[in-house]
Formats: structure tokens, sequence, C-alpha cells
């Protein structure tokens, strides 16, 4: 489905018309006088193929869920929202391909959607030389860090040092001070390293071991005997297809006698925590981004975003239960989304000419509450940095489900700014 | 009019052509155009081993990566301007080039293949090790205020492409001049038949590491190329698919052709980007192409053009 | 952990990656050495196995040892099908020439992988495997008190792991009886050596490619359901599973069944072993350029002849 657009006719009439009613009212009438009907384009940089592919077909659907919300609301500015899709193959070669083809071929006004780092690192400077504004939904703390450019925001989901180094507190108080990390040995892996060890050693804690998985890896047993003996927590984090062995042989290695253990979600995103192994997991701890398992307190904005992306109360797809989401990181493209149009409506963004206008009002964005257009949680939009800052969730594995156990603040994650975007010129 | 005028004609009205293209294709075009002129070049220096050769190495992008971290590590921790950290990755390349050559052209045929697969394999663990410099897989971003030769901008997109169509064009004229010169005469004597060029008494052994140096040479020219015209270094294209993908465009545009690798590149990166409009499955098309390439035009796309209507 | 313990579990570890690549790596050599094809979409036929394996146990359901028995017998014959296809198809038409016949599986291989990714998903899923437990090894030492045998902490492994390692002796038995003792093994060894000859001794030379490359990927995807229930299958898994498979082959020297099998074992268990010793990565490294060097100055391999 990649150009084909995922708005059909029908739809676009019908968000037409709904911006033709809002037009009426006072409060749009400005952002209606003079206007063209033509389509917002919004260019989705969507891993179909490739190591992505199984976040990218999520990313694409809860996509297409803000689209449609969006668009019944009567779009943005009073144009209706048309995503342009296509295929990276989760390759940064490509990945900057596709954006100069949202630039130059299919007239795109912005570019969004990427997760793996290597993608939006690799594409940035495309988008800082097209002058196209880059929103992505990585979780990659490349933003912040200063290394990209003033065109590229990631204001729909946290960075993965933030989310990090909220952990530690949790970790060390309830679960233990002696920590054994183990992750894959690259730049994703390398971060959780370096800010987890860092934000642990400040609660009173230590990290005895750090056991880095080369990244083809697919059997794990032989790397758990280098786990030293008083190892209280676990401290694990994988991504990939062979993420499930992982988890299993680690269950089997320690057999009934374990230590704590706390992973990060991404471990097992898309993976139904019914699988055939798993069921060691009982009792462990997890980081989400956003529950998977609807909770006791869900709000009525995550009803709302499970309902709209067509996602049941356990995370899987309502037409097949075993299709499990990326829960803990789609909400990233419905918020992203919801920005873009905060943002377009703020900057009164007529066309390509407003793009840095369209900057500029999202860099001016500081509180966002929790409401349906941030179904995950309350965000703070440092516009320096050009990242959202938001809570995270830790859940336990009971019965087979993940239940919240503890929530952070947002204060929790903030960290000194790295970097200033606002003063580097367009 | 000898072949060789005939072929150098053929050369300087390709460069003639791309020239002008470069004011007039529309910007989309023009920026796909001087990509395809960078890995181009890389499916260049691919040609010489494997198509006049015939030494088929899977470990090219060992070759293409030690250009593009040598420029990319030299500018972003060495400080280094353009021009001498294209001349820092192009020593790096060489050097590499040489190292692997001495020890992989003990073997041949299939054995060749897989001990430059395994020291390009090597080669990407390497960069993913040294991740605190390299950033591994997630590579690094060269600061666009940095990639510039004495004032011009190589990220404005004419400037990029005429940096590309130099890059290419002197890759093009190089190894086309090389293979008009008895050097390359004794390259394809050893494709074609090893034992006897060695008989007639030439060193086979010093021809064929002239040769990976060279090809080793071209493909860093251009990782450097594509790491300073593009702003982006990565592990990505350390990685075997990134070896495979130089042999698939000279056998598609036609192996020991002077022009076959850009027409492969060209034909290549059209085919998906076209198909990817009409499906996702754009890689079951770009499969089913190759079938039909492997079952109807062996030759390559202008090996069957020459084979067909001109000779 | 202690040291002894530790190289005990890598050898096990080693064991179980080994039987499986041997077992693939047989099924390249084997089309390798009868039809001098270079197989880039072996690793294909690896993912078709697994993830036909999945279609096959979670359709048929009740006790996980049916589907697994089923998967055992359905998939190797249905990659096979399709192989032979492949071959009527493909590299027949080209006469096995070998750059036609890369280019022609490297469009193979990806027709495959997104036939996977467009059917079966992006998903790893995994296998129930048939049976499963936990078995603490032991260790003996002598200490203080004479010779003791104690459990150490962490040191264990698995009934199915076991029982693939068991497996894949049986099929290597089988499979060199077939080659050395049977008349189809005959014809396939005639052609080998010889095309012309067998050829001209009345051996359907082309029925024979067909049977071979069938044969060939029906190993692979028969590793592939084994190892399954222990890995997941997942569209992209056949990359390295292929690149192993190749330098298995040429190290073991070519078309040579028991070089095959030996490198498969020093392969799969080095990289186990060499882990104990060094950082994950920097172990992979060395054990790569290892055996790059061991071509590099055996480049018939360790166990082949000189070339002719």
């Amino acid at each position: 489905m990649t150009p084909k657009l995922m708005t059909n006719r029908r739809s676009v009439l019908k968000g037409a018309a709904a911006g033709g009613l809002l037009a009426a009212a006072p409060l749009a009438a400005r952002f209606a006088s003079a206007q063209s009907s033509a389509p917002i384009k919004i260019g989705f940089q969507q891993h179909s193929t490739g190591i992505g592919a199984a976040y990218g077909r999520w990313y694409g659907r809860t996509t297409e869920a803000a689209v449609k919300m969006i668009n019944d609301a009567g779009g943005i500015n009073g144009r209706p929202v048309e995503i342009v899709a296509e295929d990276d193959g989760t390759d940064p070669k490509r990945g900057a391909e596709v954006l100069e083809k949202f630039a130059n071929q299919s007239g795109c006004d912005v570019a969004f959607g990427t997760l793996f780092s290597h993608v939006v690192i690799g594409s940035a400077p495309a988008a800082g030389e097209l002058k196209l504004p880059y929103f992505v939904v990585s979780e990659g703390h490349h933003v912040a860090s200063g290394m990209l450019n003033r065109y590229t925001l990631q204001p729909g989901i946290t960075d993965v040092k933030s989310q990090v180094q909220a952990m530690a507190p949790y970790v060390s108080e309830n679960l233990g001070k002696k920590v054994t990390m183990i992750y894959p040995d690259f730049a994703f892996g390398h971060d959780h390293r370096d800010y987890f060890s860092a934000a642990i050693k400040e609660q009173g804690g230590e990290v005895l071991e750090m056991i880095a998985i080369p990244p083809t890896e697919t059997s794990f047993t032989k790397y758990f005997p280098k786990i030293p003996r008083d190892t209280e927590v676990i401290y694990h984090v994988m991504v990939g297809p062979a993420v499930l062995t992982f988890v299993k042989e680690l269950g089997e290695f320690f057999g009934p006698s374990r230590p704590e253990i706390f992973g990060f979600i991404d471990s097992l995103e898309a993976v139904d925590l019914a699988s055939p192994g798993l069921e060691f997991l009982e009792g462990t701890y997890f980081w989400e981004g956003n529950p998977r398992y609807a909770q006791e307190d869900q709000t009525s904005h995550d009803k709302m975003f499970r309902e709209a992306v067509g996602v049941d109360a356990n995370g899987a797809s309502v037409s097949d239960p075993k299709d499990v989401s990326t829960y803990a990181h789609m909400f990233g493209c419905w918020e992203t989304l919801h920005v873009i149009k905060a943002g377009m409506e703020a900057a009164g963004y007529q066309g390509p000419e407003d793009r840095a206008k369209l900057i500029e009002a999202v860099e001016a964005m500081t509180d966002m509450p929790q409401s349906d257009a941030h179904p995950q949680g309350p965000k703070r939009f440092n516009g320096k940095t050009h990242q959202v800052f938001g809570v995270q969730y830790i859940s336990k594995v009971e019965e087979g489900k993940l239940v919240k156990v503890h929530t952070t603040s947002i204060e929790d994650t903030l960290y000194p700014d790295e970097v200033d975007y606002t003063s580097m010129s367009f | 009019m000898s072949i060789g005028t005939r072929s150098t004609i053929l050369h300087l009205g390709l460069i003639a052509l791309l020239f002008v293209l470069a004011f007039v294709l529309p910007s989309y075009h023009q920026g796909n155009l001087a990509r395809i002129m960078v890995l181009a070049t890389y499916a260049i220096g691919y040609n010489v081993l494997f198509g006049y050769t015939g030494l088929l190495s899977l470990g090219h992008a060992m070759f293409f990566g030690a250009g593009m971290y040598g420029l990319g590590l030299a500018m972003q921790y060495g400080g280094l301007g353009v021009i001498p950290a294209f001349a820092v990755a192009l020593i790096c390349a060489a050097v590499l080039s040489a190292v692997v050559a001495l020890l992989a052209l003990r073997t041949i045929g299939v054995a060749f293949m897989i001990v430059t697969l395994m020291f390009a394999q090597a080669g990407y663990l390497t960069v993913l090790y040294f991740g605190a410099w390299t950033r591994g897989d997630e590579g690094f971003v060269i600061a666009q205020s940095a990639r510039q030769i004495a004032g011009l901008d190589l990220t404005a997109p004419t400037t990029r492409y005429l940096a590309a169509l130099l890059l290419f064009s002197a890759a093009l004229l190089i190894t086309a001049r090389m293979m008009q010169v008895s050097f390359g005469s004794v390259l394809i004597g050893v494709r074609e038949n090893e034992e006897r060029t060695r008989m007639l008494g030439y060193d086979v052994f010093r021809h064929k590491l002239a040769a990976v140096i060279i090809s080793g040479t071209i493909s860093g020219a251009a990782g450097a190329g594509y790491a300073v015209l593009f702003g982006y270094v990565g592990a990505t294209f350390t990685s075997v698919q990134y070896s495979i993908f130089p042999l698939l465009w000279v056998l598609l545009g036609g192996a020991g052709t002077t022009i076959g690798p850009l027409v492969g590149t060209l034909f290549m990166f059209y085919l998906i980007d076209y198909s990817s409009g009409l499906t996702n499955a754009y890689m079951l098309i770009a499969g089913v192409v190759l079938v039909l390439l492997t079952l109807f035009a062996r030759a390559g796309l202008v090996g069957e053009i020459r084979k067909r209507w001109v000779a | 952990m202690d040291f002894g313990p530790h190289l005990l579990l890598a050898v096990l570890e080693g064991a179980v990656g080994a039987a499986v690549l041997a077992l693939t790596a047989l099924g390249l050599s084997l089309v390798f050495g009868v039809m001098r094809v270079v197989n880039v979409a072996h690793g294909e036929f690896f993912m078709l196995g697994a993830v036909i394996a999945w279609f096959v146990a979670t359709s048929i359901g009740g006790h996980p040892t049916v589907g697994f028995v089923a998967a055992l017998a359905l998939a190797p014959l249905i990659a096979g099908l399709v192989a032979v296809l492949v071959d009527r198809l493909i590299l027949k038409p080209v006469k096995y020439d070998p750059e036609a016949t890369i280019v022609g599986t490297i469009g193979v291989l990806y027709i495959l992988q997104q036939t996977a990714l467009m059917t079966y998903g992006p998903e790893a899923r995994p296998v129930e495997p048939p049976f499963s437990h936990r078995i603490a090894l032991p260790w003996f030492e002598w200490g203080e008190n004479g010779f003791a045998m104690f459990y150490p902490w962490g040191l264990s492994t698995n009934s199915y792991k076991l029982f693939v390692i068991g497996a894949a002796i049986v099929i290597l038995l089988a499979f060199w009886l077939i080659m050395t003792r049977s008349k189809a093994g005959l014809i396939m060894r005639a052609t080998q050596l010889d095309r012309e000859t067998a050829l001209a001794f009345g051996i359907p030379v082309s029925r024979v490619y067909s049977i071979v490359f069938g044969l060939g990927a029906g190993l692979a995807a028969l590793a592939a359901v084994l190892i399954v229930p222990i890995q997941q299958a997942h569209y992209l898994m056949g990359h390295d599973p292929l690149l192993l498979s190749f330098i298995v082959v040429i190290i073991g020297g070519l078309g040579s069944i028991r070089g095959t099998v030996l490198a498969a074992v020093l392969i799969g268990m080095s990289d186990g072993i060499i882990s104990v010793f060094l950082s994950p990565t920097l172990s992979k490294i060395i054990a790569t350029l290892l055996v790059a060097l061991v071509l590099v100055f055996r480049p018939q391999g360790l166990f082949g002849k000189k070339p002719a």
C-alpha cells in the first residue's frame, strides 16, 4: 500500500466536508480564508521490509488511525491530511532517498515516522539539506544529543537516555543494587550501557558485569556463564528476530533459582507473552513505553486509542489475537501526527514556504497534557533539544500479563540540555 | 576509426551528456542521478576486478567502507578538510586492499569469494567493535558546514551533482585508459586463461595484485564520495549486502564493459524506485527481473546490446 | 561460573549449532559438488523450512509432537519441490553457467524472502518443541574431600537440544549410507565425478540435477525444522546459515561429505569456545579472521585434496 494513498477518496471528501462545516465556525474562519482545499501531504517513511518490518506494520496502522481521526475532525487548517507512505527497507541509504522523493517528487509538506536510529541518522542530513521538517518516532538519543539539525524533531516519543535513567531509582530500591547488564553490541545497546550504569551509580548501586552480545548472534546460552554469581538484578534489552530465543534461554539457564530480572519490552515487542518458553518471565519486570495490557485504571484516552487503532485489551489486533502490536512505541506515531497538526495550526501553515514557521511553532511548544491527542500520558517538549519528555511505566508479569506497578514522573526523565537547535539558522 | 577512438568518443560523449543533464533534470532525478553516479563509481571499481580480471569478490564493502570511514573519521576527529580527508580515505582503501590482496590472492575461484567475504565480515564487526568512535550501526553525520571545498558547498544540489560527476568521470576515464594499454590486456588474459598468460611471461600475481588495489581504491573513493556528498557514515555500508550490490549492478549492466556499471546501477535504482511505487513487494519485482535477465540477457544490458547490434 | 563448567556449556551449545550447520552445509555441498552451482538462495530454503514448520504446526494443533512430526515430513518435501521448480525454470535453461546461476539464485532469494514476508509476516514466531526439559548437569572436582560431584549454578541443558544433536547424527549417517551404499548415491557420485561420462552411460543427468537440487534444499529445510523450536522462524533468518554453510563447504573441501561435517563441527564449536575467552564481538572477529586465514593457507580446504 505504498504511495497508494491511505486516505481513500471518500474519506478525503468527508474530511473536506467536515472542514467546510468547521469553516463556518468563527474560530476556524481565519484558517479557511483564501485557503486551498488541497490535502496536506505527510511523507511517511515506513519500515515495510527489512529488519524493522514488524514495527513498520503497526506504525502504519497507528498512522492510518490517527489520520482518520484528524480528518474526521476537519483535517489541519481545514485541509485534509494525506499520507504518502514509502518503504525505506529499514536501510539508511534508501531512507535518505525516500526523503528526497517526498520533498522533490511527491510534494510532501513534512516527513515523519522513522523508527530505527540508523535510518534516522542516515536520513537527517537529507532533511536538513532539503529543508524538510522531519518528525521522527525513534526513541533514539540522536536528536537530543545534538548530532542532527534544526529540521529534525522528536516530539512524540521519549528518548532512550531519559527512559533508561528513569528506571534506575525503581530498580535499585525494589529489585537490587548489583546489576548485570546484557545488551546488543551496537549503538542502541551502548546507550543503555552508558546511561543506565551512570544512573544506577547515582542511586548507590553498581553494574557488576556488562555482557555485549554480537548483533548477528542467534543463540545466547554460552554468554550467560559470564553473569556473576552475586548478581541481584539482570537488566536485559535485546532487539531483532532472536529476542525470543534470548529470553527462553535466559530462563533455562537459571532454572528454578533466578535473580530479579528487569528488561526493556523492546525485547518482546510484537511477541505474544503466551508464546511457549516465556513462562519463566512470570514475576519479572519490564519497562513499557505504554502499557500493552489495558490496566485497571485505564484512561478514556487509552481506550479511545485502542479502539481507533484496532487493538484489544491484551495489546493484540482485534481481528487476530495472535497479531501482537508494538504497543510500547507505536503511540509515538499518533502523538507526533497530533503535534504536527497543532504546530501547523499554530503557524498558520499554508505550504512549503511556511516550513520554518512550522518548526518554530513546534519549538515553542512546552507542556502537552494527557488527552486524546496524547493518550500515552502527559508530555513536556524541550524546544531547544527538539526532544519530548514524558512518563515511563514499569510493569510486572503476573499470570502471563503485564501489570503496571510503577509510573515515573516526567522529572525523573529530565537531563541537562546537550544542544540548542534554536540557535542554528534555517 | 579505431576501437580505441570510438570508445573514447563514447566515454566523453557520456560525460558530456551527464553534464548537460545536471541543468535540465527535475530536482528529484538530479538528486537520484548524483547518487547513482557515486554508486556507479563503486561498481566501476568492482568491475576492474570482476569484469576484467575475472576475480569474483564478495567483500568489496570493506573497501567502500575503508574510504567512507577513512574520510568520515578524518573529518570528525582529525578535523581535516574535505580534500585531505579524501586523500586519507584513498590511502586507507589502498592499504587495506593491498593487505587483503596479498592474503586472498593465494586462493582462486570460490575460495577467493569466501575469503573476501570473511575479511569483509571481520571488517563489519570491527566497525561495530569500535563503536565508541564509529557509533556502530547507527553511524554518524558529517556536519553540513564541513562539507565544502574552498567555499563550494557540496550540499547544494547542482554542486553535489557535478562533484559526483567528477568522481564518476575520473573512475570511468582511468579504467577506460587502463584497458587500452597493455596492462589491461594482461588482465583480460588472466581472466580468459591465467596459465597461458603466465606462460607468455607475464607476472600474473603482480597484475592481479595491482588489479585488486586499483579496484579497492576506486571503491574506497566511491565510499568517501558517498560520505562527503550525502553526509552519513554508517556500518550498514560495510555489511554483506553492500558487497553483493556492485556484483549485481555490474552483472546487470554487463561485466567487462566500461559503461555497464553505470547502466546496471541506474537500472536497479529506478527499478526499485518505480516498483516500490506500485507495491510494497518491490523486492519480488526485483527478484523476477533478475531471474528474467539471467534467462534472457545473460551478458547484461550493455553486453547484450553490444552483442546484438554493435559487434 | 568456573572455567570448567563454562567450557562444557560452550561445547554443548556449540554442538547444537554444529549439528544444524552440518545438515545445512551438507545440502549446499551436495549441490556444489554435483552440479557446480553456487546456490545463493540456499539460506532461503532453510528459512522456508522454518516457516513451513510454523504453518504446519499451527494448523494441525493437538500435542506439539504431532505438528512437529508432520513438519519434519512436509517442510523438506515442499522446500525440495520448490527447489526442483527453480532448477527446471531457471538453472537448467541457463545450462548451469556459474555467473548466471549466481544472479538467478539472488533473484530467487529476493522472491522467496518477499513471498515469506507477504504470507507469513515480519514477526519472529516460535514452534513449540515436542518435549523440553531442563537438565541440570553435574560437574566433578578433585577437592579437599576427594572426588566430588556437584551441580554448578547455571550448568544445564535441555532435552530437546540433546535430541537435535542426536537427530542430526542419525540423518547424517543415513545420508552417508545412501551416498555410499545405494544406487541413487552411486549415480550422484558418478555425475559429480564426470558429467559427460555419466551421460554416455545413460544416466539421466538432467533428472539427477533436479533431484540433487531438491535434496540440497530439503536438507536445509530439515535442519531448520529441527532448530525452529529453539530459534524462531523469521523471514530474514536465511542470511547467517547461508554464510556459515559457504564457509563450511569451502573449509571442508568441495564435495566431501566427511570434510563438510568435520568443518561444521569445527566452525560450530569454535564460535562457542572462543567466546569463553574473549568479549563476544571480538571473538567473532577473531573466529572470522581465523577461518579466512585457514583458507588462505589451505585454499583446497582442510580436508580437500590439492586442486588438479
